[in-house]
């Protein structure tokens, strides 16, 4: 039985209304937006790379409880990350949010807080939404002018 | 014909009986189950509604007892599939007042029809700088297809405005006929905002200039009696799935003269009379525009939920919709924080919300597990949601049998709902 606690927890909703890292990032080396049909969420995405280390990394926009808490504790998580780093957290994630066996290990932190989310098919796109757009604005650092990343 | 079942007959007039919400629930197996455990409190009739016993009875009768290919078969069952194909646009003919069953073309749905009438109406005729005029609460499918033939003739999408209360007043929408304005397309009801469009007024007017018009019933037909006569509209579309039959079943009305001078929209079989490789001629309406091999089941589903509509007393029923509004209403303002979206003085069918704090997609998973079903987006009205600034909204959507303690559920669920997000959790 899905519990609704479980897909709320007092992280999820503390971030969701105290949203870290949130706002924009005027030194940016790098954005991407995300966008999501289905519930209308935009998100836009900064980050400041130096030396292939995400130093500082900021977010926009509006979106539902689940889509905000996962993007503000994304920021706190691949903070100080490497490139590298930060798309092992991404696979982490990604698996912790699509596979029914994947286990929370510690590594992952409060981001553990996410696997409440899988039980919600429904709800799984608007975790993902931001972890996606990570994706697009590292490469975009990379190589500019990428398209928006949308989860249709 | 004596061996089609009882399920697709019609009845009587005086088989009507007087409503009542209880006894017609009845008629909704679906209504019977339960969501995570609790009764299902089914609130989305505006995306789709749900089917009577009388409708799935007449499709499973049909793949039963009578499925075979229509209009081609000399053998008994396509004959009797022919029948009741045939027997459903007649009784469409009658529930929305059509002057013939030529004027009843079978398609998909709103969506499809609206493409037709953009394609085999307007495309052949547009020439660039003319105008197709729409307002600003269409559904998608009452402005994407207009925008496609704009871009194919060089003709222009003028859109007339809504008002702080998402309201449409016909002086504004009449300010903007001009000289090259060729065709109004309007809904009848808003799907996003619950407004009832001055359709009556703004047909006159445009008929006196001239502007053909297309009205969108998709979210009308279920809650109104529509005389399309009376309204005086050239085409009016709506789709089946939301007045209690099948999805993928809908219906262009068009007027005789109009269909008679469009070209048909797609090729195929039934829309001909004959097929050289040099000349084909095409078949007489409504069949011009009904190639290929239709939805006979859905259709006739759909005859079946007319039928059904025409056993209940649907003065009575609508003024119980009209009471589970008010009652919506002030249950749900009541509600600290909350703000209805569309509080137009002539609404039906449904209130559009959205809560502080609480982001309308989180709303729609708490109710869920409250056994609530509600719509929660931007419910394919994007430019409506831009002109309220917000991203989406909470709906719920009425039928009428639904009840006031469903109400009283929603907004108890809303309430749980925004403690939750404001309070944190408990
Ligand atoms: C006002 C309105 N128009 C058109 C449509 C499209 O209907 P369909 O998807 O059945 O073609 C809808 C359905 O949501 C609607 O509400």
């Amino acid at each position: 039985m899905m519990d609704l606690k479980d897909l709320y927890r007092d992280v999820i909703l503390d971030h969701n209304r105290n949203p870290r890292n949130f706002g924009p990032l005027p030194a940016a080396s790098a954005s991407a937006d995300g966008f999501n049909p289905l519930c209308g969420d935009r998100l836009k995405l900064h980050l400041r790379l130096v030396d292939d280390r995400i130093e500082d990394i900021r977010f926009e926009g509006q979106g539902c409880a689940i889509s905000t808490a996962s993007a503000s504790l994304m920021t706190e998580s691949v903070k100080g990350r490497t490139r590298a780093e930060a798309l092992t957290v991404f696979e982490r994630v990604h698996h912790l949010l699509t596979d029914d066996a994947a286990e929370a290990g510690d590594e992952l932190g409060k981001l553990a807080a996410l696997s409440g989310v899988r039980e919600f098919p429904a709800r799984v796109k608007c975790a993902s939404l931001c972890w996606h757009t990570l994706v697009a604005a590292l490469k975009d650092d990379a190589a500019p002018a990428p398209p928006a990343v949308s989860t249709e | 014909m004596t061996d089609i079942s009882p399920a697709a007959r019609t009845a009587p007039a005086s088989a009507r009986r007087s409503f009542d919400v209880g006894s017609v629930r009845r008629d909704f197996p679906v209504l019977a189950r339960t969501v995570h455990g609790k009764p299902l409190a089914y609130l989305d009739n505006g995306a789709s509604s749900q089917s009577p016993d009388a409708v799935i009875a007449a499709v499973d009768d049909y793949a039963r007892a009578h499925h075979a290919n229509i209009h081609r078969g000399v053998h008994t069952l396509s004959q009797e599939a022919t029948a009741l194909y045939e027997g459903a646009r007649d009784r469409l003919v009658g529930f929305i007042n059509a002057a013939s069953r030529h004027e009843i073309v079978l398609l998909r749905g709103a969506t499809e029809a609206v493409n037709l009438v953009a394609q085999s109406h307007a495309r052949p005729l547009l020439v660039p700088g003319d105008e197709i005029l729409i307002t600003h609460l269409e559904h998608h499918a009452n402005i994407v297809p207009w925008q496609i033939v704009c871009a194919q003739t060089g003709a222009k999408l003028v859109v007339a405005p809504i008002d702080a209360r998402g309201d449409v007043h016909a002086e504004a929408v009449e300010a903007l006929m001009g000289p090259r304005t060729r065709i109004l397309a309007c809904a009848h009801v808003s799907n996003a905002l619950g407004t009832v469009l001055p359709v009556a007024r703004l047909m006159a007017a445009a008929r006196a200039r001239g502007i053909v018009t297309l009205i969108d019933g998709a979210q009308a037909v279920a809650h109104l009696p529509v005389d399309v006569r009376a309204l005086g509209c050239d085409f009016y579309v709506f789709s089946g799935h939301k007045m209690f039959a099948p999805t993928g079943i809908g219906v262009l009305y068009g007027r005789e003269a109009l269909l008679e001078r469009m070209p048909p929209w797609q090729g195929g079989g039934d829309m001909i009379l004959s097929v050289e490789f040099e000349n084909t001629t095409y078949n007489s309406l409504p069949y011009k525009f009904e190639a290929g091999t239709p939805n006979i089941p859905g259709t006739i589903g759909l005859g079946a939920a007319v039928e059904y509509l025409g056993s209940l007393d649907l003065a009575a029923a609508h003024a119980h919709e009209d009471a589970l509004l008010r009652h919506a209403q002030a249950a749900l303002t009541a509600i600290p924080g909350l703000r209805l979206i569309g509080t137009a003085p002539r609404k039906l069918g449904l209130v559009s919300f959205v809560v502080d704090g609480v982001h309308p997609h989180d709303l729609g998973t708490i109710l869920d597990q409250d056994g609530i079903a509600i719509r929660t987006g931007h419910h394919c009205a994007m430019p409506v949601m831009d002109f309220f600034k917000v991203p989406a909204t909470a709906r719920a959507s009425f039928a009428f049998y639904n009840t006031f303690e469903e109400i009283d559920r929603l907004a108890a669920s809303v309430e749980r709902a925004r403690r939750m997000f404001t309070h944190g959790p408990g």
